[in-house]
């Protein structure tokens, strides 16, 4: 790279190191104001209750107190199985439905297709409170509340719109001469999906499903609103932190830290499929 | 092996049609080119056979059934795409067997019938690379391949050399000749290139704006266009078109006065012409001669040498003619040259654009490739057993 641009752009050999230098301490900023509240959050939970509550410091002597007593308090392992089953099912039934939806916009639309689309979207614009006294109340009716299969079906429905139209772009993008092809060479349509399509939009499929899965993993309205105790989730274990005892900062970061990391690490892991998810129409 | 017809065939989109009501005959073993300018609906046309596209109205016949209601993969047709549209996430063997593997052949039989199709295609040694470790022609090759494999009764090729580079189309086009003899298939071939259609058709069909606008051999299309849009779109460089003016009809032909005073007679049918009926001749670029006495002249504009031939673009009043001339001529830009042209070379255009009739019918306008094989298989019958 440097000897490319040496050798092709002498003149611009001094000036861009200094653009490069600008530009790569402004990512890092933004980066790192970004960053700050977690890291502040994990720092915290490695503090005695009285250094947190105490001036901001980075010097501290570190101390697992706050995670011993933590843990002492409740089951993690409850709250984290419920947030991986609601998170991963309800992902799951968005994706069942959504795909089958997503190739009939993407391959048979209609005049209505761009408006149904902008539709799902605008359910998004909704503050979600203004449907919370109804959804209860079925929910109770029903006999949802407090339990897995009614948080899943709630994400579900929270998170589709957004599944349908990532995976929508993502269809949109495939070239329709493949499934042309497929189709003269006799694939029905599930032949074509199963065959052609899922396979050739795979990257596209997980990056919607990772942010599904983050998105539902990080719901905390729903989730405080609908659970008590048998269906919480991660959230809702957080937030146990907070109120009943006064705010016990140490404690709270400490819960709060091993409420986030499984999903921060799943989510670092997969980071380059994500961003090439993402990413996928803007940059061919 | 098989016939197709088209009836009356319309396609519309919303309130434009973009297929006006065609008819059409394939015969078995044909080459036929749909050519035309973009947007002519000739991909339409072959998308509607293929099954990928639905007819508004018509019939549309393989061996005499009507398909119109078949699905495209039980037509027994195979169809190659301008993109190629190969599986990219499978070998160039899984992308041949496709349609086998659908269709639950067993797996031996698959790799049979591949190896089989990628040894006419010189493909063996890459039956286990990927689409994207292929270049152009290889790929090319592989979706004709997938094509062959399917061992359909009706090949349709949309545009596959358009992706190609000018040396690599060339070639390929050699070889897609070579593929109908040797598969002894019926060929449905798509292109906007009229090269590709006069070397490779046993019949062209010229389309413009949803309409065929002629049906014939390829030399009968160059020397006999039914209109000036066929005689301006077959043959390369463009034909010429002149303005004249009608001086009187005899049975010989129609005469006329060029541009510049000159007379003569243009051996067409003309008996129906009003005496003040608005003419225009057509010459093409390779029939014009320099000449000293010729009656037409014109101010040398650009000139390009090729070698072997050199191209004129000469200034007559408005217009500017092309003359495929000799590679030798000394002329340079600017100079004044004279030339003229044979008269049962030209073509006459009425007013509404369409071709006065010819009175000497050319030689070779019959002639097709399958004229040729079925001359060779009756002139020797001993040895076709």
């Amino acid at each position: 790279m440097t000897l490319h641009r040496n050798s092709v752009a002498p003149a611009n050999a001094r000036s861009l190191p200094i653009r490069q230098l600008v530009l790569t301490l402004v990512g890092w900023s933004i980066a790192l104001i970004i960053f700050f509240p977690i890291l502040w959050m994990v720092l915290t939970g490695f503090k005695t209750e009285t250094a947190a509550i105490a001036d901001p410091s980075f010097l501290f002597s570190p101390t697992l107190e706050s995670y011993q007593a933590v843990h002492a308090r409740s089951g993690y392992a409850r709250f984290a199985l419920n947030s991986v089953v609601v998170a991963f099912g309800s992902t799951f039934l968005a994706l069942l439905i959504a795909i089958p939806s997503a190739y009939a916009m993407a391959f048979l639309p209609t005049k209505r297709t761009k408006g149904t689309l902008l539709w799902m979207l605008s359910t998004k614009m909704l503050p979600p409170v203004g449907v919370l006294v109804p959804i209860y109340l079925i929910f109770r009716d029903v006999g949802l509340l407090d339990t897995r299969t009614g948080l899943i079906i709630i994400y579900t429905l929270m998170n589709l719109p957004i599944v349908v139209w990532m995976l929508y772009t993502f269809f949109k993008d495939m070239p329709k001469d493949i499934l042309e092809a497929g189709r003269m060479d006799g694939a029905s349509t599930l032949q074509e999906v199963f065959f052609l399509l899922l396979p050739l939009t795979l990257p596209g499929i997980a990056s919607t499903g990772l942010l599904s899965v983050i998105l539902s993993w990080n719901e905390a309205f729903w989730s405080l609103n609908l659970t008590s105790s048998k269906a919480a989730p991660l959230t809702a274990y957080i937030a146990s932190f907070s109120s009943p005892e006064g705010l016990f900062w140490a404690k709270l970061s400490a819960a709060s830290t091993m409420a986030i990391a499984p999903i921060l690490i799943f989510g670092w892991m997969t980071q380059k499929q994500m961003v090439r998810g993402l990413t996928f129409g803007a940059v061919k | 092996m098989a016939t197709l017809q088209l009836k009356n065939i319309i396609k519309q989109f919303g309130d434009t049609k973009v297929i006006k009501g065609i008819d059409l005959e394939v015969n078995d073993r044909e080459f036929v080119v749909f050519v035309g300018p973009s947007g002519c609906g000739k991909s339409t046309l072959m998308r509607m056979i293929a099954g990928l596209e639905s007819a508004s109205d018509g019939d549309i016949l393989i061996d005499g059934k009507r398909i119109n209601d078949v699905g495209p993969a039980d037509r027994g047709l195979a169809m190659v795409f301008q993109s190629y549209a190969l599986y990219p996430h499978m070998t160039v063997e899984a992308n041949m067997g496709f349609s086998m593997r659908l269709a639950g052949v067993p797996k031996e039989e698959r790799r049979a019938k591949v190896l089989e199709a990628a040894k006419i295609l010189q493909l063996e040694p890459l039956l286990d690379r990927k689409p994207k470790a292929l270049s152009g022609g290889q790929r090319q090759r592989v979706a004709i391949g997938r094509a062959i494999v399917r061992n359909p009764s009706i090949f349709l090729f949309d545009e596959p050399l358009s992706n190609l580079d000018a040396a690599l189309r060339v070639q390929m086009r050699i070889e897609l000749a070579r593929l109908h003899e040797e598969l002894d298939a019926t060929m449905i071939y798509v292109t906007h290139d009229q090269i590709e259609a006069m070397t490779m058709a046993d019949k062209i069909v010229v389309l413009h704006d949803g309409v065929v606008e002629q049906v014939g051999s390829p030399m009968a299309l160059y020397h006999h266009p039914r209109n000036r849009f066929v005689a301006g779109f077959i043959g390369s460089p463009k034909m010429n078109f002149l303005p004249v003016t009608l001086t009187g009809v005899t049975p010989e032909g129609v005469e006329i006065r060029l541009p510049g005073g000159g007379e003569r007679s243009v051996p067409v049918d003309g008996v129906h012409l009003d005496a003040n009926a608005t003419l225009e001749l057509g010459v093409r670029p390779e029939h014009l001669v320099l000449d000293e006495q010729g009656p037409l002249s014109g101010q040398i504009k650009v000139l390009e040498r090729l070698g072997g031939q050199t191209s004129l673009y000469v200034q007559m009043d408005d217009e500017l003619i092309t003359i495929m001339a000799d590679g030798d001529v000394a002329y340079r830009v600017n100079d004044t040259v004279r030339f003229g042209f044979a008269p049962e070379r030209a073509h006459l255009f009425d007013a509404g654009g369409l071709a006065l009739t010819s009175l000497q019918q050319h030689p070779l306008a019959r002639l097709t490739r399958q004229d040729n094989r079925a001359a060779t298989e009756s002139a020797s019958p001993g040895e076709q057993v």
